[in-house]
C-alpha cells in the first residue's frame, strides 16, 4: 500500500515558481538593464499588478465587490502628500504611515457599506469614494480642487540624482507588488484565507461551520485598503503631481483595475497578474487609438464575462485546475492506489 | 389504440453532475389519469419539472401530440395547454388569492374554466379573493394552486403531491373535487407518494425508484405486493 | 427666507433626482439587477435629444416623442441581447458588465460629442416662472416635478393594477413558477428595461434642460439615483420620490452654507441615514 500525503505544490507550481523567482531577479536588476521610459512602465506594471491583486482579493475571494477602489488609491496619494509636505515624513516612511491611515479610515467606512447588499454595496463604496473626492478638493493646504505638486526638497530627499530616483521608485513598485501578492498568497493559505474560500464557494454552508462571515469580510475590506492605499501613496510619489480627480479617479483605478481582472480570470491568484501583462500590451500596441482603446477594452471585458466567465487564466487552466501558485490542497498517491 | 397526448422516452435528467432520472417511459392518453408514485426522492417531482419545460431535455425525449417538446421553454410548454400544480404550491407572494388565479389564465387559452368557475369549485376562495395568497391557510393554498393551473385550461394538468402538509380532512375535500376537475377530456398526472390515495383517482400508475421506472400498469391490476416492491426496492 | 427658499428648489430638485431613481429602482424590483450604467443612459438620452432637437429643429420637449421610444427600444435589446445571458444567482456577471457598458458609452458619447459641455435650449420656458409671494418658482422645475410625480403615480398604478405589473411581481417573486404561467422572462425582463430606460429618457432631457451636460456626467446621476432609492427604502416607489426630495433639499441648504458643499452635503446625508436607518427611511411594509 502507497502512503497518502497531502500537498499543496504540484511539479507545475514548483517549476512556476522557480520561474517566478528567477524572473524576479531579472526585474530587480532591470535599473541597470532598462531604459528610463522602460523602467517607468515597469514601475508601473507592477503598481496596477498590485491593485489588480488587490481587487481581486476583495471581489474575487470575499464577494465584496467594489467600484470606489479609488477611494484609497486618492487617499494614499493625499496622505503621502500630507504626511511629506505637512509632518515633515521621509518619504520612505510616510508610505507606510499612509496605509496605516487607509486601514484605519476604511474600518467606520466598512461597518457603514456592509449594510448594503451585493451590487448596492458596489455603488456604496462609489458614494466613498465621492466623499473622499469632494473633501480633499475642499483642503486648500493641498491644492483644493486643482491639487498640489510634491515639493523638490521632499523628492530630493529620496535620491539626488534623478536616476537614483527612478530606480527606487521602481523597486518600491517591485517591492509592493511583491508584497502583495505575497499577502494576498499568505491570507489564502492561512486558516482564515481556507474561511473565505469556504464562505465564496458557499455563504450558507460556511455559516454553519461557525466561520464569522461578516468578520472575515471586515477583515479582508480593512487589509485591502490599507495596501490599496500603500499603492496610491507609491502611484502619486511616482507622477509627483496631484489633483482630486486624478486621486480618484474611477476608470483610472478601478474601472482598468476590472477589466484587467476580468479579462485575466477572477478568482485566482494567476488572473490579475496575466491580465495586467495582457492590458499593457494593448495598451502600448493600441494607445494611439485614445478612446476607441477602451471602449475595445469594455467590449472584450463584457464578452469574457459572457463567453469565458473564469478568463484568460481559465481557459489556459482548463478542468485540470493547473495552479501556479500553489494554494489548493491536494491529496498525493491516490491515483497511483485507484489503478 | 390511440395516440397518447403525452409520450415520454428515454428521459434523463440531471442537476449537475448527479443524474436524476434514467431512461424514463411513459404515456399519457386523453382522458386519462396517471398516478407517479415512488418513495421520497425517487425524481417524481424531477419528472414533473422535465415536462413542463423547467428543465431542458433532448428535444424529442419528450412528445406531445406526436411534436418533439423536450427543449421548449417552460412557457411554450404552458402555451400547449401543460400545466403544473408545483410541490409545495409556490404561490406568488406579492398576488392576491385572485390575482393568482388570474395570473394563471393569462395566456387566454379557451375552455371550460374561469374565475367564477373556479370560486364555484371553491367557494371560499371568493370570499378571501383580495387578500396575499400567503396568507391562506395551507389547504385554501393549495386551492389556489390547483385554480391557477385550470385557469390555464390545460390539456394535461399536472399536480405535485398535493396532499403534502395537509390535514387528512382537507385531503380529502380536495380529492372529492378531483373528478369534477378532471372528467371533461382533460388527462392528469397525480404525483403520490400515498399509494391508496393515488390508486383511487387513476387509471393506470407509474412507479418511479431511484430515478427509473420499476413499475407501469392498469390501477386496479396490480398487486400490492408488485407496488411495495417496485416502490421500496425490497 | 432664503432658507425657506432654499428647501423649496431642493425639493424640485428632488423631482429630478426621483426621476434618475425610478428606473432604477423598477428593475431592481423586477429583476434584482443594479445598473451600473444608468446614470450614463442618463446622459445618453440627453445627447439622442440634443442631436433629434438640432437635427429636426424640435424643441427638445417635443423631442421627448422620439427619445422616449428610442430609448425603450435600446432598453429592450440591451436586456435581451447582452443582460438576459448574465442573470443569475451571481451578482458579479451583471454588475460587471453593466460596469463595461458605463465605460463604453461614456467612451464613445466622448468619440461622438467631444468632451465639451452641451446643453438642450428649450426656449423661454427654462426661464419662466411664478411668484408666490415672496418665493419665486421656476415653471421648468415645477414641471418636473410634476412629471417625476406623475411617472411614479403612472408606475404604481402599472405595477399594482395592470396585467404587465402583475407579470412583474410574479416574476419577480418566483421566476420559474411565472414561466409556468406561460411568461417569457426573457421578455417580461426586456420590458422591465424598456420601461426604465423610457423613465430614463425623461429624466436625461429634463437633465440636459436644466443644466449642461458632458460624457462624463453620468456618475453622479448614478449615484444621485441610488441615493434617493436607498434613503427612500429599496422596493418603494413613493418612498423614491421622498428620497429624491430629502437629497436634493440636502444639497441647495449645503451650496447655501458653502457652494463646495453641494454634493458632498447629500452624500453626507446619504451616508448619515444609511448608519441610523439602514433599511431606508420609508421601507416597504411587506419587506
Ligand atoms: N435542485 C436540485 N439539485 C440537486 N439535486 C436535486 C435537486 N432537486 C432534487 N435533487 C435530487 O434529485 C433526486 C430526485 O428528487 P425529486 O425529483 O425531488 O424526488 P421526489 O419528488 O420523488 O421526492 C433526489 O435525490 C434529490 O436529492
Ligand atoms: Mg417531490
Amino acid at each position: 500500500m502507497r502512503d497518502l500525503s497531502v500537498s499543496r505544490s504540484t511539479p507545475a507550481s514548483t517549476l512556476a515558481m522557480a520561474a517566478l523567482g528567477a524572473a524576479l531577479l531579472v526585474m530587480f536588476a532591470a535599473p541597470w538593464w532598462a531604459g528610463r521610459a522602460e523602467l517607468r512602465l515597469f514601475g508601473e506594471i507592477f503598481l496596477y499588478m498590485s491593485l489588480a491583486t488587490l481587487w481581486n482579493f476583495l471581489a474575487g475571494y470575499a464577494g465584496l465587490v467594489s467600484v470606489g477602489q479609488q477611494a484609497y488609491v486618492g487617499l494614499g496619494g493625499y496622505m503621502f502628500f500630507a504626511a511629506t509636505m505637512f509632518w515633515g515624513l521621509n518619504p520612505l516612511l510616510a508610505l507606510p504611515v499612509a496605509a496605516l491611515i487607509g486601514a484605519a479610515i476604511s474600518a467606520p467606512v466598512a461597518a457603514l457599506i456592509f449594510r448594503l447588499r451585493g451590487a448596492y454595496f458596489a455603488i456604496g463604496t462609489w458614494v466613498v469614494a465621492e466623499v473622499f473626492l469632494l473633501t480633499f478638493a475642499q483642503v486648500t493646504s493641498l491644492g483644493g480642487g486643482s491639487g498640489t505638486s510634491l515639493p523638490v526638497g521632499v523628492v530630493k530627499g529620496l535620491s539626488e540624482s534623478r536616476d537614483g530616483r527612478e530606480a527606487l521608485i521602481y523597486w518600491l513598485a517591485l517591492g509592493i507588488a511583491v508584497l502583495v501578492v505575497g499577502a494576498v498568497f499568505a491570507f489564502l493559505r492561512s486558516r482564515r484565507g481556507v474561511a473565505l474560500t469556504a464562505i465564496r464557494d458557499n455563504e450558507l454552508a460556511a455559516k454553519s461551520l461557525g466561520i464569522d462571515i461578516w468578520w472575515t469580510k471586515f477583515t479582508v475590506y480593512v487589509v485591502t485598503a490599507g495596501l490599496t492605499t500603500l499603492v496610491g501613496g507609491l502611484i502619486f510619489l511616482q507622477k509627483l503631481r496631484i489633483s482630486p480627480d486624478a486621486a480618484f479617479s474611477v476608470n483610472d483605478w478601478t474601472a482598468v483595475v476590472i477589466f484587467i481582472v476580468v479579462i485575466g480570470g477572477i478568482g485566482t491568484l494567476e488572473g490579475p497578474i496575466l491580465g495586467t501583462l495582457v492590458y499593457f500590451a494593448l495598451r502600448e500596441t493600441l494607445a494611439d487609438y485614445g478612446t476607441i482603446y477602451l471602449i475595445a477594452l469594455g467590449v472584450v471585458a463584457i464578452a469574457v464575462m459572457l463567453f469565458a466567465p473564469k478568463g484568460l487564466w481559465g481557459l489556459i487552466r482548463g478542468h485540470r485546475g493547473t495552479e501556479l501558485f500553489p494554494l489548493s490542497r491536494r491529496v498525493r498517491g491516490l491515483t497511483e492506489k485507484g489503478q | 389504440m390511440p395516440d397518447p397526448i403525452l409520450s415520454i422516452h428515454g428521459l434523463d435528467a440531471h442537476y449537475g453532475d448527479f443524474q436524476a432520472l434514467y431512461g424514463v417511459d411513459l404515456a399519457v392518453e386523453r382522458g386519462q389519469v396517471l398516478a407517479v408514485i415512488g418513495a421520497n426522492g425517487a425524481g417524481k417531482t424531477t419528472l414533473m419539472r422535465s415536462i413542463s419545460g423547467l428543465l431542458r431535455n433532448a428535444p424529442d425525449a419528450v412528445r406531445w401530440q406526436g411534436r418533439p417538446i423536450g427543449a421548449l421553454r417552460a412557457d411554450q410548454i404552458a402555451a400547449l395547454g401543460i400545466a403544473l400544480v408545483p410541490e409545495g404550491r409556490l404561490l406568488f407572494p406579492s398576488l392576491s388569492v385572485e390575482e393568482n388565479l388570474i395570473i394563471g389564465g393569462q395566456l387566454g387559452r379557451k375552455g371550460p374554466w374561469s374565475l367564477t368557475r373556479i370560486y364555484d369549485l371553491f367557494p371560499i376562495l371568493k370570499e378571501r379573493r383580495n387578500v396575499p395568497a400567503t396568507a391562506l391557510s395551507g389547504g385554501q393554498q393549495q386551492m389556489v394552486a390547483i385554480g391557477r393551473a385550470l385557469m390555464s385550461n390545460p390539456e394535461l394538468l399536472m399536480m405535485d403531491e398535493i396532499s403534502l402538509g395537509l390535514a387528512p380532512v382537507i385531503i380529502k375535500s380536495i380529492y372529492e373535487a378531483l373528478p369534477g376537475i378532471v372528467g371533461e377530456g382533460l388527462s392528469a398526472i397525480v404525483v403520490e407518494q400515498d399509494i391508496a390515495k393515488a390508486l383511487s383517482v387513476s387509471s393506470h400508475v407509474t412507479c418511479l425508484q431511484e430515478g427509473r421506472v420499476s413499475l407501469t400498469g392498469g390501477s386496479g391490476e396490480l398487486s400490492r405486493d408488485a407496488i411495495s416492491k417496485a416502490y421500496f426496492g425490497v | 427666507m432664503d432658507w425657506i427658499n432654499a428647501i423649496i428648489q431642493g425639493a424640485l430638485l428632488g423631482g429630478l433626482y426621483a426621476l434618475f431613481a425610478a428606473g432604477l429602482s423598477l428593475i431592481f424590483g423586477v429583476m434584482r439587477l443594479v445598473n451600473i450604467a444608468h446614470g450614463d443612459l442618463i446622459v445618453l438620452s440627453a445627447y439622442v435629444a440634443l442631436t433629434t432637437s438640432v437635427g429636426l429643429g424640435l424643441n427638445p420637449l417635443l423631442a421627448l416623442v422620439i427619445v422616449v421610444p428610442v430609448m425603450a427600444a435600446f432598453g429592450y435589446a440591451l436586456q435581451r441581447l447582452i443582460l438576459n445571458r448574465t442573470m443569475g444567482d451571481d451578482l458579479l456577471p451583471p454588475l460587471l458588465v453593466t460596469f463595461g457598458l458605463s465605460v463604453i458609452i461614456q467612451n464613445a458619447l466622448l468619440m461622438g460629442y467631444s468632451a465639451d459641455p452641451q446643453k438642450l435650449q428649450a426656449g423661454p420656458i427654462e426661464t419662466a416662472s411664478v411668484s408666490l409671494g415672496p418665493i419665486t418658482l421656476g415653471v421648468m422645475p415645477v414641471l418636473v416635478f410634476a412629471v417625476a410625480v406623475a411617472v411614479i403615480a403612472g408606475l404604481q398604478w402599472m405595477f399594482y393594477r395592470t396585467a404587465l405589473g402583475r407579470a412583474f411581481r410574479a416574476t419577480s417573486d418566483r421566476q420559474d413558477i411565472a414561466q409556468l404561467m406561460g411568461l417569457n422572462r426573457a421578455h417580461v425582463f426586456g420590458l422591465a428595461m424598456a420601461l426604465s430606460l423610457a423613465v430614463t429618457a425623461l429624466a436625461g432631457v429634463f437633465l440636459g434642460i436644466r443644466t449642461s451636460f458632458d460624457p462624463a456626467a453620468g456618475a453622479s446621476r448614478l449615484i444621485f439615483g441610488f441615493e434617493a432609492v436607498i434613503i427612500g427604502g429599496l422596493g418603494n416607489l413613493w418612498g423614491t420620490l421622498g428620497g429624491g426630495v430629502i437629497l436634493g433639499i440636502a444639497q441647495t441648504l449645503g451650496a447655501k452654507i458653502n457652494p463646495g458643499y453641494q454634493i458632498l452635503a447629500g452624500h453626507l446625508v446619504f451616508l448619515l441615514i444609511l448608519a441610523i436607518r439602514p433599511r431606508g427611511l420609508f421601507p416597504r411594509m411587506d419587506g
